[in-house]
Parts: structure tokens; sequence; C-alpha cells
């Protein structure tokens, strides 16, 4: 449905007498499937943002090339816009505007008749559960009923691929709940969704398939599932009482710990080969230098850890 | 036609706007207004004129020119505020033709210019105005054009800047001196020369002496068909400018 090669874009900006480049996107390979739910998922400032707006022909890419629902992103860029929906991270609704208004304007410009236009806001506002609200103006709605307000006009044109630039941010866990089961709702209908997030958690539950991204370029792609696999071994944190430093220095130096990280709360994370083994080991080791162990917890890796091991960071950090 | 449709549906939208919310078409003629009832009344004596209808005569036609550079030029406030909320790139990932959402929205500033216009010369009957029909339609269309051409200027200039910080400045800096250099308030036949000839470069004269010309009922005077040549050009160049940073910034 979507494939880029090396696409490029920096950005100038002025500061003061210097301009300064950004090189926001450096080359970005993507493969997005038919009918799946792809995730972009990477902290602020990754690039997710202006990869989506050149495949939504908003902005011209510096250098690559894209094919999107079948059409060449530089050459058709007009087919291109027939095809998909985009949904701005930063909305995209007028205060003074019903629901309604803005479904049927947006219909309107994508060449669908007046009658056939306010069908649609009918079906639109139903499926969104906004008929309750439809008539009214959209500066009186929740961030939540905005939010669903902005997905419904990113598709009331039916298209092939719909874009949603962090369609949850901000909303409570609740809302954020039933954005998920929209999104679903969508792939149902036979969509394609290319959704952004920076939490793991939604990238985990929500995708089919995921793209981690990190300072314009990607730095890992596959399922979840996939990318958990190519963590080596297995994650164990540990909790210990006031004695952290003490303990981190010991167990770094260990032979079975192949990685070890200093959590924000006072504990330690450990990267090793096979959990099982690895337990009892860490327990002798503490036991042996007289720290007392708080918890003692074994894990899958998480996409965190993959995030982790990719660029030595981790996203709840950053 | 798309482009047509197209522009139909955008001004359609904004026209809805307008109409929800008419005070803005009240406040843009309150400062015409003004002038006309507590500005016009010193003017019989001031510009020697033989009855108060003269005088209107003289004044309204450049009130309306004012009226239209005012109101135009400033529009450009609204789209900074459109893309704010991001309608503009709402818009922008759909097939709908780059012209038409410059075209639907100056032609929505062209028809409220149109309504107060109409409503500043019916308020200036009671003072003794009085104008035959054709001239009024031939003004109007000059007005229109000047709403046009500065609504597409306007639109133009936002889409650069891109904020509303630049753009205040900028046009109370080319406004003010359009202004007095336009005769409006006073005709420029008062003028010291030197002034009269830099006058002769600011369009926006050109176009006060063509009204003029209509209100005293002289439809054949050469300052309106050389007003009309001269704003109908500007008002070309402007949507050119105006259309392709649009179709630039706006791809
Ligand atoms: N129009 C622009 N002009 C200058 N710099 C820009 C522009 N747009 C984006 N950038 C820069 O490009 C980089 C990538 O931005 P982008 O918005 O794509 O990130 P993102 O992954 O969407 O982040 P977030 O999660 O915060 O939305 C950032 O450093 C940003 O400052
Ligand atoms: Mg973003």
């Amino acid at each position: 449905m979507i494939e880029t090669k090396g696409l490029r874009k920096s950005f100038r900006s002025r500061q003061g007498k210097q301009t300064k480049t950004v090189e926001a996107v450096r080359g970005v390979d993507l493969m997005v499937r038919e009918g799946e739910i792809f995730g972009f998922l990477g902290p602020n400032g990754a690039g997710k943002t202006t990869t989506l707006r050149m495949l939504a022909t908003l902005i011209e890419p510096d250098g690559g090339e894209a094919t999107v629902a079948g059409a060449d992103l530089r050459r058709q860029p007009g087919e291109v816009r027939k095809r998909i929906g985009y949904v701005a991270q930063g909305g995209s609704t007028w205060d003074e505007c019903s629901a309604r208004e803005e479904l049927v304007v947006q219909a309107r410009m994508y060449g669908i008749g007046k009658a056939e236009a306010q069908r649609r806001a009918v079906r639109a506002l139903e499926a969104f559960q906004l008929t309750e609200y439809a008539d009214r103006k959209c500066k009186t709605y929740s961030g939540g009923q905005r939010r669903r307000v902005d997905i419904a006009l990113g598709i009331i044109h039916e298209p092939k691929i719909v874009f949603l630039d962090e369609p949850t941010t901000g909303l409570d866990p609740q809302s954020r709940a039933h954005m998920w089961d929209e999104v679903r709702r969508l792939r149902t209908e036979g969509m394609t969704v290319f959704i952004t997030t920076h939490y793991l958690d939604e990238a985990d539950a929500l995708c089919d398939r995921i793209a981690i991204m990190d300072h314009g370029e990607i730095v890992a792609e596959g399922t979840p599932a996939e990318l958990k696999r190519e963590v080596a071994g297995d994650v164990i944190t540990v909790g210990v009482n006031g004695t952290t430093p003490q303990a981190a220095k010991l167990l770094d130096t260990a032979d079975y710990v192949s990685r070890l990280e200093t959590l924000d709360g006072g504990g330690l994370r450990l990267y090793v080969d096979a959990g099982a083994t690895a337990i009892p080991q860490i327990m002798r080791t503490l036991e042996g230098a007289g720290i007392a162990l708080g918890s003692i917890e074994l894990h899958r890796p998480s996409l965190d850890d993959v995030f982790l091991e990719k660029t030595g960071r981790s996203l709840r950090e950053s | 036609m798309k482009l047509l449709r197209d522009t139909w549906i955008v001004f359609q939208r904004q026209m809805l706007l307008v109409l929800r919310n008419p005070v803005w078409l009240i406040i843009g003629v309150i400062q015409p207004l003004y002038f006309l009832l507590l500005f016009g009344p010193l003017l019989k004596r001031a510009l020697n004129a033989p009855t108060n209808a003269i005088a209107y005569q003289t004044f309204v036609p450049g009130l309306l020119v004012m009226l239209a550079m005012f109101g135009s030029l400033f529009v450009g406030f609204g789209l900074i505020a459109e893309l704010r909320a991001g309608i503009i790139e709402r818009s922008r990932v759909t097939p709908v033709s780059r012209m038409a959402l410059m075209l639907g929205r100056s032609l929505r500033d062209v028809v409220s210019l149109l309504f107060q216009s109409i409503l500043i010369t019916v308020l200036a009957i009671p003072f003794g105005l009085r104008i035959k029909a054709a001239d009024l339609l031939l003004t109007l269309l000059l007005l229109a054009m000047i709403g046009l051409m500065l609504s597409a200027v306007s639109n133009a200039l936002a889409l650069k800047l891109r904020s509303e910080d630049s753009l205040a400045p900028l046009m109370n800096a080319v406004s003010q001196p359009i202004l007095l250099l336009s005769g409006i308030l006073l005709p420029l036949a008062f003028a010291p020369i030197w002034l009269q000839r830099v006058a002769d470069f600011n369009p926006f004269s050109w176009a006060v002496n063509a009204a003029r010309s209509l209100f005293a009922g002289h439809p054949g005077d050469a300052s309106v068909w050389q007003a009309l040549v001269i704003v109908v050009v500007l008002t070309a160049a402007a949507l050119t400018w105006s259309a392709r940073s649009f179709a630039r910034s706006v791809r």
C-alpha cells in the first residue's frame, strides 16, 4: 500500500542571525501492507510528522521516492490525495462550525455532491458516536469528541489509507481505549491505517506492524513480537533497598549480565541470556556482598527494550 | 468546471461563517460611519462647497475607497487563524483546487465589502447625497476590484509571514501612507505640487478620483477609464501572485 525509498527532508530555520539545518527525515525506507494497522513509534522530534506530511503530499520531499496507494507521490500528488485521508497531529476543526457542517464541507471538497455529502456526514456522525453533538459548535466539544471529529473528517471520502498523527495524545485512558476500537473498526472496513504514537503500549497492543523511528531514521521494523524477539534473552528488574549504586557496580561486572541500566525509581534493569539461571546467580552475588534484595522480577523484553537496544536510550526517559 | 465548483464550495463555507457572526461586518463599517457622521458635517465649510450634497459627493467616494482598502488589507489575519487551526492543511490534503481556496475567500471579502459600501451610501442619502444607479454600479465594480486585489495581497502575505506579529506592522506601514496619499480625507487638489506628483504613483488616488467623477455624475470622465484600467491590471497581477504563493506554499 505504501512503499518508500530513501525519503529525505531537512528544514532550515533561522535562529537570530544563524541559519540552522535540521535533518528531520534522513532516508526512510518503509513498506506498509494493505489492510494493516502500521505504527510509527518514536520520541518527540523523531521525524514522524514530517514523514507523514510528505506521504500526504503536504510537503515535498528533498529526496527519495514513494508510492502511496498505487500512485507515485512525486508525479501524481492529485491521485494520492484522492486515495488517502490525513488527520493532523494538531487537529483540524474550526471553533465556530459544527461537526456536521465540517463533515459536509470536507466531503464536498473531495468532489462529493451535496446530498451524498449530507448522507455521509450522518453516517460518520453515527459511526463515531457524535450524533448527540452534531449541531453544536466545535468549540464546545471535549478533547476526545474533537479528536473523533478529526478522524471522521479524515475518512469521510472512504480512502484506502488513512494517516493518523498521534490520535490518542492528550486523551484519558477511557477515550484512548475507545479510539483504539475506532481504529480497529477502520481496519475491519478494509482501510489501511498508518498511525504515529509515542506510547509503547499503544504500538504494542494496536499495531500489526511497527517501525521505530529515531533522529529521522528507521531503527527497526517488524511486528511487535518479532522486534521483541530480536532483543536476545530476558529482562530482570531488581530492587535493592537504598544500595543501588553498590549493587549496580557488582552486577555490571558479573559475566552473566549482558547489559545493565539504572532505573529512575531506584531499581536496576538487567539484560541476561536466560532468566531462570540468572536469578539464583544474582541472589547469590548480592547476598555475598551483604546487600539485601527488595524485589526481583523476570519479564520478556518490551518495545522499550527494543528501543533501548537500537538507540542506547530509553523511550520512557526521552 | 472544477475551479468554479470548488470556489463556490469554499465561498459558501466562508460566507456561512460571516453570516453566523455578522458583528464583524458591522465593526468594519464603524470607522467609515464615524467619518460620515462626525467628520462629514465639517466638510461644506472646509471644502468651500456650495451645498452639503456637493460636499458629500466628494467625501463619500473617498470613504468607500478607504473602506475597500482597510477592510480587505486585514483579511490575512483570518487566514492566519485558519492556518493555525489546521483548516488550511485539512483542505490541502483534499484534491480541491488551490486557486479555489484563495478565490473563495477573496470573493467572501468582496461580497462583504459590497454590502458595507451600499450601507454607507444609503446612510449618506439623508445628508443630501444623490447618485444615479448606473454610476453607483460602476463605482461598486471599481470597489470590488480593489477588494479582490487587496484581499489577495493580504492572504498571500499572510501565507508568507504566518504570524500576526509580522503581518500587523507591515500592513500599518503600507496602509497609512497609501491612505494619506490617496486624497481620501481631503482632495489632493489642496496639496503642494510635489505631494500631488507622489500621489500620482498611488493607484488608489486614481481610484478615488474616478469614484468622485462617478458620484458627481460624470461617468465619461477620463479619470474613470484610467482608474479602471489601472485597477484591473493590478488586480490581475495580485491574483496571479497570490495564486502562485498559494500553489507554492500550499502545494
Ligand atoms: N516546518 C519546520 N521548520 C523547521 N523545522 C521543522 C519543521 N517541521 C519539523 N521540524 C523539525 O524537524 C524535526 C522532526 O519533527 P517532527 O514534527 O517530524 O517530529 P515528530 O516525530 O512528529 O515529533 P512529535 O512526537 O513531537 O510530534 C524536529 O526537530 C522539528 O523541530
Ligand atoms: Mg509529530
